[in-house]
């Protein structure tokens, strides 16, 4: 890694510029990433380099000695992925130095994402750079973005309400029932209905730690394929509403016409259980639960409305702290950029070669 | 060292610290801002340490645990409760119970030191010498301080039951702990406050039975308190009274029993105050 003039640069396209059936064609395997690696060490220029794949961008970040080295990885990367280099071109930006720089901060802190401030994003760029150091194309530049990046990403979640809330209907599920048992290890989760809102729902209360899952569908042998799928236990149908105190949280999400649990038989189940909180998420239209079930004591429910409500509310607040969290990336970049600078040999300054953000040539 | 100012100015002091809790707390909910949970900890165990040194300069000249009016009564009640906190606050971390402790022992400390009627007199020999009964005493009040840090845990529990049910889930609502956090510690500490009072009664009435009090008005009102709780417990435990009903009574039998401390610390007879002298001139 010679530490003459170069640029640090990102070349990509995500979710702001690329159609999902483009981002399909553009993901990375670890198998293409290494052929890859082969390809662009074997043409040279680049002095550093790392790539960032997710479902929503594919982008690199690294060190070149002039543009027509980055030109070089774009031809390579497209023909790996046999992808047409226009199409490519269409959707890829490029932008160099400080501002190459900022981006990163911006997608590390996940103000670049799909889903304003979600997290996963983090570990996936930690992930890259990991990869770049296995490699060895991680050199000082790319050691220096990548570790100021992630201290800067911290102080800006920790700092702004960016990642706070829940926005997906589901995840606000999995935060209401924290809210009520604290940690969902314990709960004992039914769900009532084997369709998809359903299935994905369960799914992320087991992401979040609940061990203890049981289906109830009309259709039996649904629910045990469910089962299967999800390491949960099948319950027919119609012993559910009788066994409902054996339950901490009831996930509803039938494709009944009509109600299925009245008041009555929740009344009855919380007699039972009178201490213990029974929580029903009824996500189901039209519902199945009574809403009158909500004014007994301990029992709560939420309906999809309140849910959707509720994760729209959350989205809202992140956006209203958007403008904060890119003016925090801003700053922290524009502090670490004159070292990383200095580290790429100071080929930024050189002038009209680098224009401050593009396109890609086709 | 410690007589370089006199029992009340520590006292003073102490409630300066809680009050500085209940502000910073305040403050971090008015910006909808996550509380310094090891901050309010600290500034709680400052405020501890000065009142531990106001009620221990007290007790020496008193040569006795300082319980002898209405005062002394609600002094010792806040600083049971925050020898609680401290030991609940760093094993359970129950997210805002720093900064309601604070706002509670901030108006116990500040209103028992604005009401100088409350610490002109105190009554006279109020133990009769007798450790045990001063024990019984002692006891007694540890377990109001119990029953203060209860009724903050179901306070705590009423706010979080009505932001569940009425859906208003952000701003400060989203500081509160789990439902189910809440009535595991409430239980527990209804327990322990029902246990510590049962042992208080139980040193008392040996004595009371060899030697019959002149007044049975304190062992009334203790009496009283002690069922009310326990008959609390006991619902509780057999599921009848639960989730913001039970929240509710517990809240209730503590306004309950803190009235109760003034009745116990009324006498025919008081004498007035001793006050530890500052060594300063």
């Amino acid at each position: 890694m010679s530490a003459a003039g170069g640029n640090f640069f990102h070349l990509g396209a995500s979710h702001h510029t690329a159609p999902l059936a483009l981002r399909e064609k553009l993901a990375l395997t670890p198998e293409k990433t290494a052929l890859l690696g082969a390809r662009i060490g074997a043409t040279g220029g680049l002095r550093e380099w790392a790539v960032l794949s997710t479902c929503n961008r594919v982008e690199f970040y690294g060190v070149a000695g002039t543009p027509a080295d980055i030109d070089r990885l774009q031809a390579e990367f497209c023909a790996l992925l046999e992808c047409s280099p226009s199409d490519f071109a269409g959707a890829a930006r490029r932008t160099f130095g400080l501002e190459a720089l900022r981006h990163l901060l911006a997608v590390a802190t996940g103000i670049d994402s799909q889903m304003l401030g979600e997290t996963e994003i983090f570990g996936q760029v930690k992930d890259a750079y990991a990869d770049a150091q296995r490699r060895g194309t991680a050199g000082p530049v790319l050691n220096r973005a990548f570790q100021k990046t992630f201290q800067a990403a911290k102080f800006v979640r920790t700092h702004t309400a960016i990642t706070e809330g829940q926005v997906s209907v589901a995840s606000v599920a999995v935060d209401l029932a924290l809210k009520i048992f604290g940690e969902l290890r314990t709960v004992r989760v039914l769900l009532l209905g084997a369709g998809e809102i359903g299935e994905k729902t369960a799914r992320a209360f087991q992401s979040r730690g609940s061990e203890t899952l049981t289906i109830a569908s009309r259709r039996l042998e649904r629910s045990m394929e469910l089962a299967q799928a999800l390491a949960a236990a099948a319950l027919p149908f119609e012993h559910a509403p009788g066994r409902l105190a054996e339950f901490d949280i009831v996930l509803c999400a039938t494709a009944a016409p009509g109600v299925i649990l009245t008041h009555d038989a929740v009344a009855t189940a919380m007699r039972r259980r009178p201490a213990r909180p029974l929580f029903f998420i009824d996500l189901a239209l039209p519902r199945d639960v009574e809403p009158e079930v909500a004014k007994l004591p301990n029992v709560f429910l939420y309906n999809l409305d309140d849910l959707a409500k509720i994760a729209e509310e959350n989205r809202a607040a992140r956006e209203t702290e958007m403008a904060h969290a890119q003016a925090m990336v801003a700053e922290k970049a524009g502090a670490l950029w004159p070292r990383m600078e200095q580290l790429c040999g100071g080929g930024a300054a050189g002038g009209g070669q680098w224009s401050k953000t593009a396109h890609t040539p086709g | 060292m410690l007589s370089v100012l006199i029992d009340r100015q520590w006292l003073w002091l102490a409630a300066g610290f809680y009050l500085a809790g209940f502000a910073l707390g305040t403050l971090a909910l008015l910006r909808e801002h996550r509380q310094s949970r090891a901050l309010m900890y600290v500034l709680i165990a400052a405020g501890y340490a000065l009142q531990t040194i106001g009620l221990w300069l007290r007790g020496q000249v008193e040569h006795g645990c300082p319980l002898g009016n209405t005062f002394e009564i609600f002094q010792f009640t806040a600083w049971s409760a925050t020898t609680l906190f401290l030991v609940i606050g760093a094993t359970f971390r129950l997210s805002l119970l720093g900064y309601f402790t604070s706002t509670l022992m901030a108006v116990l400390t500040l209103v028992s030191l604005s009401i100088p009627s409350w610490d002109a007199t105190r009554r006279a020999n109020v133990f009769g010498g007798n450790p045990w009964i001063e024990f019984h005493a002692a006891l007694a009040l540890f377990s109001y301080g119990v029953f203060a840090l209860l009724a903050l845990t179901s306070l705590l529990f009423l706010l979080r039951n009505y932001s569940l049910k009425h859906k208003r889930l952000g701003g400060w609502f989203s500081f509160l702990p789990s439902i189910i956090d809440l009535d595991h510690i409430s239980l527990r500490l209804l327990a322990a406050g029902v246990v510590l009072l049962t042992a208080s009664l139980a040193v008392g009435s040996v004595w009371w039975l060899r030697d019959p009090p002149g007044s049975v008005h304190a062992i009334l009102v203790t009496i009283t308190v002690w069922a009310a709780y326990t008959l609390a417990l006991g619902l509780r435990l057999r599921g009848v009274l639960i989730a913001q009903r039970f929240a509710w009574v517990c809240a209730a039998l503590f306004a309950m029993a803190l009235i109760s401390t003034e009745m116990v610390g009324h006498d025919k007879h008081p004498v007035p105050a001793v006050r530890a002298i500052s060594n300063q001139p």
